[in-house]
């Protein structure tokens, strides 16, 4: 709703007057440009400035472009600065105009002053026009060598830029070639900087088109290109040592010696300013510690200072983007912050969005030890004037109670809110108390005494409401009047707007009807024949189901609808684990902002170069296909994604996010194949044996089972061959998985040395592939591994074998589910398939 | 990277417009715009700084009331962008001393120089006074900051420069003043913010101070300079929790739980004698952050007292009581608390000869208000309300009100005692002293007793 600019008119340079004054401009400008009388300049200077100011508020000056041209031949570099500009934004829509500027820019291109030149050339590569590509090659190759840093720093992004209007050119003149050496012998930082930017960007893009390119993309995490950057991280601006520190993030070191070395030089760093190096480094730290424990741990306990000073120095905003990471490592290790809780404390001046996060954290750290003062600071925010920020702490009193042991103190406490009379907070305060009662019936004595002194008349939120019916029909014995306000409820039927609500009433009616029956007999009639009428389909099944079942048989009625139930032990956590990996690798990074991992809010092509580690994951992994050593850390984040696009969709699972999670996947639905091939590639590079042919493998098992003769008896000789090549990609065996019904489900058994070995769940991959059954998917931490398998028959390829296998590393148990096309050889597969993992570890 | 940069005024009008690599729709501002001014979502009222419209990132701070947007479509460090436009606005400050909209309207050929050379094709380039100064080559047309009206629609066209507005933060830094010569001089300013929460019952449940070294040189030469700080100074709390208030005060050591520092800043003697040297790049800077949680005496005390008085009244006696040295005086202080809903009417009572005294009732949010000018170290002072409902009160008012909060600053003042002891500069002369200024200053940033 931007107000009309028009009203604010004003001869001031910067609020222009309106459309008239362009052709005004126009003349004057004419006038000016032949013009070598003193002073010239400083007429030009104010009529640039007034076409600028146009521009700046959207007014198009096109028309003037070639008056603006023709005055540029001046040696006043505030001008020539002004008229670059210019030209830069109107080229790209005026192409025939741009190619009148090409000339004096190339002349300055070659001016003796650098920044002349410099300024030049950036103009002259920010046209954005393709058909003027060819005069841009040359200037750039000379600036590329020119002697003036300036200008070899600004030549650097040129080629970037000229990659994007002509990509074939750039590649073709091999700048990215040139980029390289620059990139590895110049002395200035910048232009290092920019090289490393550039290059990071040209082969992100290019790797998917040419190998060549996406093994240059690898080779920048090579040591040499990590360790030559590392060494001089102090002489490159702080935002050339976020580009840096992204980098070296995804470097993976050969061993703990050099992940000290990178640490003990980049300690420094968490004492910088700039909140963006500080987590640019904290990333470096995390990912470099992955897989040691003990240090990964000595991290967190680190950074925890260098964060939280962050947060309360900078601005709001920026506070915010560096509260957000601290949130997911609180989240992630909770214990580790249990002693900060007065840091998440919400300060009343502190915007909406901010006390949220603190909530969370406050919530996600309460223990034993900290518990009681953490609930009575929330109990204070309750009590707010700021009604969100009372709900809020309201529902986090609740979680705690959800997830602490000794609720005894907080149920009290929750009951205290119901007696504050707040509408909103006896709301809130209703829907926790039934969760609470959902996992300790035992406290349902002290809730229903206060509960049933609340008036059904003050509550009005559906899900309240919802909440307190729940509550009657579910306490109906405990209650004395639970039928009666049932029944004024029902007499109110066509006034209850929520068909959830609805759906409860008819619930707790029929509970309390099978408690009470004289009593709620009445009430019963009612609600089923409103219900049956009611215009809502749920509403109106329910009500005819109830009334069917009633009419067939009471007690089976029962049965139904009233069950002796469990207490709720674990309520379901609403983002998957593996969601939250996948944005933990995204630290420093909008994900964590979001709080949803980046294929969900951008399109693939705008990932950019930061996104390397997703493209590892599930996108580009074209890319590894000539890396012949894969490292642990990253086959894993690979599995992971993978895992996660197989089971989120056939189980569908995560109800909040797998929606989206699900579009996002179909989306990108052509690239695992890629993914698949690649990983089945890879295992087979990294095989030392050629135990490729089945017959060859069993000669060797044969060898080695002797000292395990009863594992080896279940053995049957194998009547199924299957193709040791099989290809499947993940979408087909996506579709599979979902048609196929199980045919075998049993437990299988892993020897304890194969349990040991799993440490590197690669290893399985590799054993299995050994007996011609190729992993798809597989993912988990220990001691629960989760692994997708196919196979195929070595004769007809649409025989296939779908394998999904469970193995708990502890226990050396695996749960094996098997679907298969054809049904009857799938008791063989399976013997073979369980003789197969028995035998893991044994060699 | 980043893909546009925009300046856009309360109004949200364009003042500055950059599009760096064309991928984002021109319309974005305004799409920013309506989302900003109409956020709600989950209950909240103020849009967050970085959100996502139609896969589009929108990065916002807000500096002197404008707003700084940076949108991208990639998935870039949140921290980045937003630390970027925050100093984007602070290198537009030191150019052009007095940074609002009217100086930026009236300087937006100087900005756009500057943005050219601070980001290219989205990367960021420099951010650096110091280094842009040798790209940059528009003279700022520098406004005074007291004299014109905020939006400044006034027909004025600027010609060469405007004198130099006397005081000296609000001045250029590249700017020559009239005389052709600059003033040589130094600022240092000591900043503390603090925050603290009283409960019910006077006692202080958590506090906590966040304090900035800041510096702004107009020293020719960039000569080297030292600061000396509290030898009895002493970084982290080696394990303890940092709440563990046991033993750690009494003495006169300064105890600082984390701090960090600017990239100029050089260490090699501070762990000996806690002296920072630096070559103080042009232009105003964060020589260090601080944060302590350490002990200290909080400046007020705050008594609340609430007395129902009849069914339908109730009497608010609050008092504030300055615990620091007389030879302070804190000013433009702020004193609120949110009433019952149900309040209608209010009369106040101040004490007797109360000068400079406001106090309102905000009936829009049922919120009390005081307001003072000035208070001395040491004195007291004492507000009186009557407060009339149209209800009677659910039984306790303290649950219907409160807490009370409190804005202030305090020149000359700090709570964490962090002193500089000297401010050394590198001679080049013995004719060469440059002025030098050494300033403290406290401010409440979240100061609150509950009741």
């Amino acid at each position: 709703m931007a107000p009309p600019a028009q009203s604010q008119r004003s001869p001031s340079p910067s609020q222009p007057s309106g459309k008239g004054e362009v052709s005004d401009l126009k003349l004057q400008l004419r006038q000016l440009a032949g013009s070598r009388a003193p002073g010239t300049d400083d007429s030009k200077r104010e009529l640039f400035k007034k076409v600028i100011s146009h521009m700046t508020v959207g007014v198009d000056v096109s028309s003037v472009f070639s008056e603006m041209v023709m005055c540029s031949a001046t040696s006043d570099i505030v001008l020539k600065k002004m008229c670059y500009l210019y030209v830069g934004n109107y080229a790209k829509h005026n192409p025939e105009l741009a190619l009148l500027t090409i000339n004096f820019l190339q002349r300055d291109c070659k001016d003796e002053d650098p920044m002349i030149r410099g300024l030049a050339l950036r103009s002259l590569c920010s046209l954005r026009v393709a058909n003027l590509v060819e005069y841009l090659v040359d200037p750039l190759r000379s600036g590329l060598k020119d002697g003036s840093n300036y200008v070899k720093m600004i030549a650097v992004v040129g080629v970037l830029k000229l990659y994007h209007i002509s990509a074939s050119t750039c590649v073709d003149e091999d700048f990215p070639g040139t980029l390289k050496h620059l990139m590895l012998n110049d002395p200035d930082a910048q232009v290092v900087a920019n090289c490393l930017s550039s290059l990071q960007e040209i082969w992100s893009l290019e790797a998917s088109k040419s190998e060549e390119a996406s093994i240059e993309k690898e080779a920048l995490l090579g040591k040499e290109i990590i360790y030559y950057l590392l060494n001089r991280i102090k002489e490159y601006s702080e935002w050339s040592q976020c580009v840096v520190l992204e980098l070296v993030a995804k470097y993976i070191p050969s061993d703990s010696n050099e992940v000290f070395d990178i640490m003990n030089l980049l300690e420094d760093r968490l004492q910088h300013a700039n909140g963006a190096v500080v987590l640019a480094t904290i990333k470096v730290f995390l990912q470099l510690t992955l897989s040691m424990t003990d240090v990964h741990q000595q991290v967190y306990e680190r950074i925890k200072a260098p964060l939280l000073t962050l947060v309360s120095s900078g601005s709001p905003e920026q506070s915010y983007a560096i509260l957000s990471h601290l949130h997911l490592l609180v989240m992630r290790a909770p214990f580790i912050f249990s002693l900060d809780y007065k840091h998440f404390y919400c300060q009343y001046n502190e915007p909406f969005y901010v006390k949220k996060l603190k909530l969370e954290m406050l919530t996600a750290v309460a223990n034993e030890s900290n518990t009681y003062e953490i609930v009575t600071e929330l109990c204070e925010y309750a009590a707010n004037v700021d009604i969100p920020m009372a709900r809020e702490s309201i529902r986090a009193v609740g979680k705690i109670a959800l997830q602490q042991y000794d609720v005894n103190a907080i149920v009290d406490r929750l009951l205290q809110f119901l007696e504050m009379e707040k509408d909103y907070v006896t709301a809130e305060t209703l829907v926790l108390v039934k969760d609470l009662l959902r996992k300790y019936p035992q406290w349902s004595h002290d809730c229903i005494a206060v509960v049933g002194n609340i008036s059904s008349k003050n509550v009005q939120e559906p899900k309240a409401k919802a909440a307190l019916i729940w509550m009657l029909g579910e306490y109906a014995k405990d209650m004395q009047d639970a039928p009666y306000i049932l029944e004024s409820m029902i007499e109110s039927w066509d006034e209850e707007h929520s068909s959830e609500v609805r759906l409860h009433l008819l619930t707790a009616v029929m509970k309390c009807f099978l408690r009470r029956p004289p009593e709620t007999q009445k009430a019963l009639g009612a609600a089923l024949a409103a219900g049956i009428s009611d215009f809502h389909q749920d509403v109106h099944d329910r009500a005819l189901f109830y009334y069917r079942l009633l009419q067939y048989n009471v007690s089976v009625a029962e049965q139904v609808v009233d069950p002796p139930k469990q207490a709720v032990s674990v309520f379901a956590d609403t983002q998957s684990s593996e969601i939250k990996d996948r944005i933990f690798d995204e630290f420093n990074s909008l994900s964590v902002v979001y709080q949803k991992p980046s294929y969900m809010f951008t399109d693939k092509e705008h990932r950019g170069p930061f996104a390397f580690s997703e493209e590892l994951g599930s996108l580009s992994i074209g890319a590894e296909s000539a890396d012949n050593i894969v490292s642990s850390q990253r086959v894993e984040a690979n599995d992971k994604d993978l895992l996660l696009s197989t089971s989120e969709k056939e189980e569908s699972r995560g109800p909040t996010h797998g929606g989206s999670a699900y579009s996002a996947h179909i989306h990108d639905g052509s690239v695992p194949l890629a993914a698949s091939e690649t990983q089945s590639e890879l295992v087979s590079l990294d095989q030392t044996l050629p135990l490729n042919e089945p017959p060859a493998s069993f000669a060797i098992d044969d060898l080695l089972g002797l000292g395990l003769p009863v594992a080896r008896s279940s053995v049957p000789s194998p009547p199924l061959k299957l193709n040791s090549k099989a290809v499947l990609d993940p979408k087909s065996f996506q579709q599979k998985w979902r048609q196929l019904p199980i045919s075998i489900s049993q437990e299988g058994s892993i020897n304890p040395q194969g349990a040991a070995a799993l440490m590197t769940p690669q290893a399985l991959l590799k054993h299995m592939q050994g007996h011609s059954i190729h992993c798809i998917a597989s993912g988990g931490q220990a001691p629960n591994f989760k692994f997708f398998f196919f196979a195929q028959m070595a004769e007809e390829s649409s025989a296939t074998f779908l394998v999904e296998c469970i193995v708990n590393s502890s226990s050396c148990k695996a749960q094996i589910k098997i679907k298969a096309d054809d049904q009857s050889t799938s008791q063989a597969f399976s013997a073979f398939f369980q003789s197969a993992l028995s035998e893991f570890g044994m060699s | 990277m980043i893909s546009q940069f925009f300046v856009l005024s309360q109004r949200g009008d364009n003042i500055v417009f950059r599009d760096c690599r064309g991928d984002v729709p021109k319309g974005s501002a305004e799409i920013f715009f309506r989302k900003v001014k109409f956020w709600k979502e989950d209950g909240e009222e103020e849009a967050p700084p970085v959100f996502n419209v139609d896969g589009v990132n929108y990065f916002h701070v807000k500096v002197v009331g404008l707003l700084f947007v940076a949108t991208t479509r990639t998935n870039v460090s949140p921290s980045l962008v937003l630390e970027l436009l925050q100093r984007i606005a602070r290198v537009i400050k030191d150019y052009l001393g007095v940074l609002n909209e009217d100086s930026l309207r009236k300087n937006f050929v100087l900005v756009y120089e500057l943005l050219d050379e601070v980001i290219d094709f989205g990367y960021v380039q420099t951010t650096s006074t110091e280094v842009l100064k040798s790209y940059v080559f528009n003279e700022p047309i520098v406004v005074d900051a007291a004299r014109l009206p905020p939006l400044g629609p006034a027909a004025i066209f600027m010609q060469g420069n405007k004198r130099m507005p006397g005081t000296a933060v609000t001045k250029s830094v590249v700017a020559n003043e009239p005389g052709g010569r600059k003033r040589e001089e130094i600022f240092v300013d000591i900043i503390e913010k603090i925050s603290v929460t009283f409960s019910s019952s006077g006692y202080i449940l958590t506090s906590e101070i966040d304090g900035t070294i800041q510096m702004k040189s107009y020293l020719t030469g960039n000569p080297e300079i030292r600061l000396a700080l509290n030898e009895e100074l002493s970084i982290g709390r080696g394990g303890r929790s940092i709440y563990d208030y046991g033993g750690s005060s009494g003495s006169g050591a300064v105890i600082l739980d984390d701090c960090n520092f600017h990239e100029s800043v050089h260490l090699e003697s501070f762990d000996v004698d806690r002296t920072l040297s630096l070559l103080p790049p042009d232009g105003e800077f964060p020589v260090m952050n601080y944060r302590m949680t350490q002990e200290f005496k909080p400046p007020f005390r705050i008594n609340t007292l609430i007395e129902e008085a009849g069914a339908l009244k109730a009497e608010v006696i609050l008092k504030i009581r300055a615990e620091f040295p007389s030879s302070s005086t804190a000013n433009t202080i702020v004193v609120q608390m949110p009433l019952p809903t149900y309040t209608t009417r209010v009369s106040f009572e101040l004490e007797p000869g109360a000068v400079g005294q406001m106090t309102d009732f905000k009936e829009s949010n049922r919120r009390l208000e005081w307001n003072l000018k000035k208070i001395v170290g040491g004195s007291e002072h004492t507000l009186r309300a009557k407060l009339t409902f149209s209800q009677e009160s659910h039984g306790n008012i303290t649950k219907e009100a409160g807490p009370v909060s409190m804005t202030f600053t305090i020149p000359m003042y700090n709570a964490s005692r962090l002193q500089v002891k000297y401010l050394q500069i590198a001679k080049k002369s013995k004719t060469y002293n440059p002025y030098r200024w050494v300033r403290y200053v406290t401010q409440a940033n979240s100061y609150v007793a509950r009741i």
